[in-house]
């Protein structure tokens, strides 16, 4: 039996890990590229302005488009506070006994909840039993429990990468807990805590199975004006005129992804940038 | 704040570190709420329809006068198109993370790890409309069948989906493994695959583990994407060419329809609890593998 060379044997392993990385890499490549190739044509400035006509086979997004924003803006001022304070806690605060692991387990358990019972659960809850009704705080505060883990998770990390020595430092100088956490600390993490913070951002737009009983509507035929209207928003408009309406022009529903693949992977794009321009600042 | 008096500013303290407690221990609240919320809700409804006839019932007519609500066919869906995704996705996932870790430049290297992390932005009702409007014709016709809805073209994309996932933790376990064991085995003559198979891949396997159960979690909580290309027909699958229907797309494509409080309703909150118990434990499972690998 010839031996086979092991530095040439390795190749073929080596050939396979390639393989692989691109058979990961080409679905990505391809999806943005169909999506800007098809929808792009469609993108003018009366389809991103208008209300939608003719049963939303023509006319715009607009009111999808402000609905998404709408709903993102105030998950964002419920979940931020809440999150940071308890990964504060969880950071500066716990010690290692059963009510912190018991706090771990509920965050790992709210991670893994899926996002269609999360959306169970704010029908039975804030639509329901609290009568908010179909609403876009219902739909906020809906995503703000489901993205909680998130934030908790990331910021968490965020203060975890001040070194200890910076707390020593301020404790030994006589300063108390919350005054080294609010002076020496947080602002150490504000850069980890932004990212991990517009990454979420990124995620809560393109969700649709949460807000698909607690906030969205199939049309709407006036602007949302208060925090107790039902709204339209993008991505569930895309899967409205993608599967429930039919005759959709194939350029408008394209264009609807696009605008929606530009918003979500346009947000995540700024966080990345922003990591990699705080990671070459660090002084630590 | 400083105009404040010591006592006062005591008491401030004492009052924000109470928030913050609080805050740490909302989690705790969310779980438990949501844990009896869904509880409550079926709870109603399991008393009234046996639990047997309810997860292994092989019908599901929620409309009819004498309705049937057996679960088995969207359990089996489900199921299906969850280890269809997987048997695509570990290995190359695995590999994915093998490669970013060990063979590639640091340049390569962020440039991937930043095209992993856009690709697990991509919202779901995206996948959903591309695999729709790309994929479903592909699979019908080169495989000749009377639709690409098909349990097989759920569990490509949901790879697809899952792929993110298993490479960012697999990558996190094998970028940990310490420097020594690599030095150790090269200096004992091992090639670098040789290392990395016999090494690598043993230590950091708790954490490759741990990321398959997350992917698989994730797998199971899909809902948009299944809708839109696994064909909803809510009976039991023969093979992997039929359509499908999984429990999320049952609980989301019901729901819309039902009668607020009525048993249909209530039906779908047992369904949603069923897919609480599932996905508790995959993660926990999950939980423990990657308590092992921090260990290390």
């Amino acid at each position: 039996m010839i031996k086979l060379n092991s530095k040439f044997s390795q190749k073929i392993p080596f050939f396979f890990l390639y393989a692989a990385t691109i058979l990961t890499i080409i679905p990505v490549i391809t999806i943005i590229f169909v999506i800007i190739k098809n929808g792009l044509s469609a993108i003018n400035w009366e389809f991103l302005t208008s209300m939608p006509r003719d049963g939303m086979r023509a006319g715009g997004i607009f009111p999808a488009i402000l609905g998404t924003f709408f709903i993102i803006l105030l998950t964002i001022i419920f979940v931020f506070p809440i999150g940071i304070c308890a990964a504060i806690y969880l950071n500066e605060y716990a010690k290692n006994n059963l009510l912190t692991r018991v706090i771990n387990l509920a965050i790992i358990n709210l991670a893994g909840i899926p996002s269609v019972v999360y959306g169970l659960f704010g029908l039975g809850v804030f639509v329901i039993f609290f009568k908010l009704g179909v609403s876009v705080v219902s739909g906020a505060l809906t995503l703000s429990i489901m993205e909680l883990p998130v934030v908790i998770t990331t910021t968490r990390s965020a203060l975890n990468s001040v070194p200890y020595s910076f707390r020593e430092a301020s404790l030994s100088l006589g300063i108390s807990r919350w005054l080294t956490i609010r002076h020496i600390v947080l602002p150490n993490a504000v850069p980890g805590i932004l990212t991990g913070s517009i990454l979420s951002i990124a995620r809560i737009s393109g969700e649709t199975a949460p807000v698909l009983f607690t906030a969205s509507a199939l049309y709407v035929s006036y602007l949302p004006h208060s925090m107790f209207d039902q709204v339209m928003i993008l991505p569930y408009h895309l899967y409205v005129i993608s599967t429930q309406v039919p005759n959709v022009r194939k350029d408008m529903i394209y264009a609807t992804a696009f605008v929606l693949l530009i918003l979500v992977l346009g947000i995540s794009c700024i966080a990345i940038v922003a990591r990699i321009y705080f990671k070459r600042r660090k002084k630590w | 704040m400083y105009y404040f008096g010591k006592n006062m500013r005591k008491i401030l303290y004492i009052i924000i570190e109470s928030i913050i407690f609080f805050c740490g221990i909302l989690s705790i609240i969310f779980v438990i709420l949501i844990f009896g919320f869904l509880f409550k809700e079926s709870f109603v409804f399991l008393k009234n329809y046996n639990i047997v006839k309810f997860l292994f019932g092989r019908f599901w007519y929620p409309t009819l006068e004498t309705a049937l609500f057996g679960i088995l066919p969207f359990i089996c869906g489900s199921v299906l198109v969850s280890v269809g995704a997987c048997i695509i996705a570990v290995p190359i996932g695995i590999m994915t993370a093998l490669f970013i870790s060990e063979v590639a430049s640091k340049n390569i290297r962020n440039i991937l790890k930043s095209l992993i992390e856009l690709m697990a932005a991509i919202p779901s009702i995206v996948i959903g409309f591309i695999g729709m409007a790309t994929i479903v014709p592909i699979v019908k016709n080169v495989f000749s069948i009377p639709t690409g809805l098909t349990a097989f073209t759920g569990s490509l994309m949901l790879a697809f989906m899952a792929i993110p996932t298993i490479v960012t933790i697999s990558e996190d376990a094998i970028h940990s493994v310490p420097w020594q064991y690599r030095e150790g085995a090269l200096a004992l003559g091992a090639t670098k695959w040789q290392m990395m198979k016999i090494v690598i891949l043993k230590i950091a396997m708790p954490g490759i583990m741990g990321a398959i159960m997350l992917g698989i979690g994730r797998v199971v909580g899909e809902t948009m994407a299944v809708i839109m290309i696994t064909g909803n027909a809510a009976h039991i699958p023969t093979s992997i060419f039929d359509p499908v229907r999984t429990l999320t797309a049952t609980i989301a494509t019901e729901m819309g329809e039902t009668v607020k409080g009525g048993i249909h309703y209530k039906s779908l909150f047992a369904i949603g609890f069923v897919l609480f118990i599932i996905t508790f434990i995959v993660n926990f499972i999950a939980d423990i593998f990657l308590k092992k690998n921090k260990n290390l």
